[in-house]
């Protein structure tokens, strides 16, 4: 049934498939290369839109940090007058990393968070995103309280079950919040968040 | 016609590959916390293991038999690709949720054995309908785990909250996976496989 397998059928069989496999891919890839960028964008500029107070001007993606640990950020702004950022931030989680958009007014109140990506447990740590006392409790989360959850001397009400969650999603708002009042030009710089005890 | 139909009917039944193959285990256990996303990993399977049935019962009489295994396995993990591209483009959100499980697709011994159990060795068009019942049977097999872990571990069916409260959260995690696979398997065995 199958061919004889002989060096030169064999060489010239993978080699054919192989071209036409690639050529496959390389049409698909064209083809859908502009959608993919196009959902990327729009899920990037969606959870922007959630986490930054309505009717600013929002600018391009910066980026500050050194060695190592950069954040993208975006300025929302009116008349010259910055209203909020939004930042990236990335931090390690219990299943893997777990990236938020964090939208922080320039005293340092969080406005808003929302989550990018995430690999936590389902059923667990998966609640950070739809947990509605977890999430609603970052909807205007004064500077003035402790960005560090409960159990261990703050103000933020972990998830049941999901303290290595908790912990990381607060770690991840307060490197946001230190990365603005390092922007703002505060005393905290980034470094100070890099250290902050998860 | 009734060729044709038994094709499809042994891929449910005579050929499950979730409770008589037995095949296919790590997307089964890991993918199936819900209904919704039992499905969009029984469905991705069934677009590869279709066209990649039709592909190989194509190929298969032109290519030498020491090099089969690497031939299918390019062939099987460019329709992956593509499925993989396809989805980032049109349900980003769904790509999301299933990420790593769908480029393991390629290893996912479904596909595979089809390919060396049935389509190397019969028509394009049989190799075809092959494909949709083996394919529609993972996806009936995975979105039935996927519903009752949903059930017995959120309180929902398909993303609606059918009764309050959080559920037995072991169904949701591995442990439930196993339990349900196992109860699940001992029923199909019991009643419809004669």
């Amino acid at each position: 049934m199958a061919a004889k397998s002989t060096l030169r059928n064999m060489v010239l069989c993978l080699t054919a498939v192989c071209l036409l496999c690639g050529a496959v891919l390389g049409l698909v890839y064209a083809a859908t290369y502009d959608a993919i960028e196009a959902a990327s964008l729009k899920a990037l500029q969606a959870s922007i839109g959630e986490v930054l107070p309505e009717g600013g001007e929002i600018s391009e993606a910066m980026s500050c940090g050194d060695e190592g640990q950069t954040y993208e950020y975006y300025v929302s702004s009116r008349e010259g007058e910055t209203l909020a950022y939004a930042v990236k931030s990335t931090v390690s989680g219990f299943g893997g990393p777990l990236t938020l958009m964090v939208g922080v007014l320039p005293d340092g109140t969080v406005y808003n968070t929302s989550v990018l990506s995430h690999s936590e447990t389902p059923g667990l740590g998966a609640k950070c995103a739809t947990d509605a006392a977890f999430v609603e409790q970052w909807k205007n989360f004064p500077a003035s309280k402790v960005l560090k959850v409960k159990k261990d001397g703050g103000d933020v009400d972990a998830i049941t079950a999901s303290t290595i969650t908790s912990r990381a999603y607060t770690l991840a708002v307060a490197n946001a919040v230190a990365v603005v009042k390092y922007l703002e030009g505060g005393s905290d710089g980034v470094d100070a968040a890099s250290g902050a005890s998860y | 016609m009734g060729k044709k139909m038994s094709l499809i009917l042994d891929g449910f039944v005579k050929n499950n590959p979730t409770f008589v193959l037995v095949l296919g285990m790590c997307p089964t256990l890991a993918t199936t916390t819900s209904a919704m996303n039992g499905l969009s990993m029984g469905l991705a399977t069934l677009f590869v293991l279709v066209l990649s049935n039709m592909a190989i019962s194509a190929i298969a009489p032109m290519v030498p038999d020491k090099v089969h295994i690497p031939v299918y396995i390019v062939v099987i993990a460019t329709f992956v690709t593509v499925l993989q591209l396809l989805m980032q483009a049109f349900v980003p959100s769904v790509y999301a949720t299933l990420g790593l499980f769908i480029p393991l697709i390629v290893v996912n011994c479904i596909v595979l054995g089809r390919a060396e159990a049935f389509a190397n060795k019969n028509t394009v068009g049989a190799s075809a309908l092959d494909g949709i019942g083996v394919g529609l049977g993972f996806t009936v097999s995975l979105t039935v785990i996927g519903l009752v872990r949903e059930i017995l571990g959120s309180g929902s069916l398909f993303g609606w909250k059918i009764f309050p409260g959080d559920g037995v959260l072991a169904f949701v995690m591995a442990p439930g996976a196993f339990l349900v696979l196992g109860y699940l398997m001992a029923l199909f065995n019991k009643y419809l496989k004669k």
